[in-house]
């Protein structure tokens, strides 16, 4: 069940803490690399998800900047979680979340992963993203034009160059917190069954 | 002590050479799709960044494939001659290069299954049914060529086309066998209408489903030799080898023409695959082979 107002669930607030610390050469160097070359996985959520074709093909050509779309979370970076994100659906975004390698990063679209937008109050969708997995970058917009999105994935290029997209970091540091807040949405599951969890 | 060096040399030259041609093969399948495309460089900067992600195992089994995937490959690498590069002088056997390439597909398809994931199964599967079609037109058409010089070494047969000119190369002496050997060759590099195996709106990439960071990356490695592997041995069966320069210049020119072809088709199914490589290419093989076997034409059309 969906998180209300009344429950008080944000003792602590992870955004805040700073998880940053000194990198090392090597990590500088990777984050070029990083940088340069993302591969969104092939997944998405919601309305958002109509955005994401004119990006890929001819006329916005997001290939041209490095970016690749992947079938599989295991080859992919950045995921996107593309407007309203249901509670069921919330299940499988942190189960994808997990199975994505190391340097990951999310990136969420329009108002839907920042309040709930116009599901705000409603009992099956989540009002806000971060709660559950660590948001690197919002892209504003409902829904964010192919323009906004691009400008996002470039936004997100420089925080990487520069270190600074580290909600991998803060997922890994704060996980109980994290856990907690998910567990609080999703109810515990003992056995993983996909048809009668 | 040479021998090391030159291995060391080809190895390098084909990391340079092959992973260059992949990210102008991007560049040249955006601009058929009326896009601007990767720069040239984006395969090493992807090859770059999945060695600086962390990876998971599955198991013993699972890293050791892709090891044994990586290097059954290199081994392969340096047997082909490379213009005026051979490695193992007199022992570049095709059958010695067959044996060894099916070392890296099969090294794959061990550590594929060892992750356990249904989606990489039916990939591997889908790889070796396709080895299984393309492999047997292929060597039907190696087998003329190699009946006509009667030697098998890859260094012999491109050296016995270049003293004739350009109408000396089996491209010209038999046309069947070329094309033949085109579409197999389209096949073993997985390019488009083959790509069954890989097909990631189906089976989410198939083998490759399970990797991630660094056994990725060294995979994407394993490829990139392989085909140049591939496309190495096309160069010196069919179009005469040549100096190092013609070499490359004959490679750049076969694998973007594989390239363009791939970038405007669509996928076949496997069953099509199979159905497709034992009609067309299988009966092409056999009136080439049967050409060059009773007549001799093949060997000496243009005499």
């Amino acid at each position: 069940m969906a998180l209300n107002e009344n429950e008080k669930i944000n003792e602590i607030d992870v955004n805040e803490l700073d998880c940053r610390d000194t990198l090392t050469f090597w990590e500088k160097f990777g984050n070029i690399f990083r940088s340069k070359s993302i591969w969104m996985l092939h997944y998405c959520t919601g309305c958002g998800a109509m955005e994401l074709p004119p990006t890929m093909t001819s006329r916005f050509d997001m290939e041209r900047i490095g970016m690749a779309p992947m079938a599989t979370p295991r080859q992919a970076d950045v995921l996107l979680i593309t407007g309203y994100l249901s509670v069921k659906t919330l299940r499988r975004i942190i189960y994808t979340y997990e199975q994505m390698q190391n340097p990951k990063y999310v990136v969420g679209f329009g108002s839907c992963t920042l309040n709930g937008g116009v599901y705000y109050d409603s009992y099956a969708v989540i009002s806000r993203l971060d709660y559950y997995i660590p948001v690197d970058l919002y892209i504003a917009g409902c829904m964010p034009r192919p323009e906004a999105v691009m400008s996002g994935f470039k936004k997100l290029m420089d925080m990487i160059k520069k270190g600074e997209a580290l909600g991998w970091k803060r997922y890994q540091k704060y996980y109980d917190w994290y856990k907690k807040n998910q567990i609080r949405a999703l109810g515990e599951v003992y056995v993983k069954d996909e048809f009668h969890e | 002590m040479s021998t090391f060096f030159k291995a060391t040399l080809l190895v390098l030259l084909a990391f340079f050479w092959q992973l260059t041609l992949a990210g102008i093969q991007r560049k040249v399948t955006a601009r058929i799709h009326r896009r601007v495309g990767s720069p040239w460089y984006q395969n090493f900067i992807d090859l770059f960044k999945t060695w600086s992600k962390s990876s998971i195992s599955h198991g013993f089994i699972y890293d050791f494939g892709v090891l044994m995937a990586l290097g059954g490959t290199i081994a392969t690498l340096i047997f082909v001659p490379a213009g005026h590069i051979v490695v193992f002088d007199k022992l570049d056997n095709f059958f010695v290069i067959v044996y060894l390439l099916a070392v890296g597909s099969l090294g794959m398809a061990m550590s594929a299954v060892g992750s356990g994931n249904p989606w990489a199964s039916i990939g591997v599967m889908r790889a070796l049914t396709q080895m299984l079609a393309y492999e047997i037109p292929y060597i039907m058409t190696v087998f003329g060529i190699i009946y006509a010089n009667k030697t098998a070494s890859i260094h012999a047969i491109a050296q016995a086309q270049q003293t004739m000119g350009i109408l000396g190369w089996n491209m010209f002496r038999m046309p069947l066998g070329v094309i033949v050997g085109f579409i197999s060759l389209m096949g073993m590099l997985g390019k488009k209408p083959y790509d069954a195996p890989i097909a990631p709106a189906e089976i989410a990439s198939g083998p490759l489903v399970e990797y991630g960071g660094k056994h990725l990356g060294m995979l994407m490695l394993q490829h990139e030799f392989a085909t140049f592997v591939e496309v190495g041995l096309f160069v010196n069966l069919f179009l005469g080898g040549g100096t190092l320069i013609a070499f490359l210049i004959k490679y750049f020119i076969v694998y973007i023409l594989a390239t363009m072809i791939a970038s405007v088709v669509a996928r076949f199914k496997i069953d099509q695959l199979v159905v497709f490589y034992y009609k067309v290419p299988l009966a092409l093989a056999l009136i080439q082979t049967a050409i060059v076997i009773f007549t001799g034409l093949g060997v000496s059309i243009w005499l």
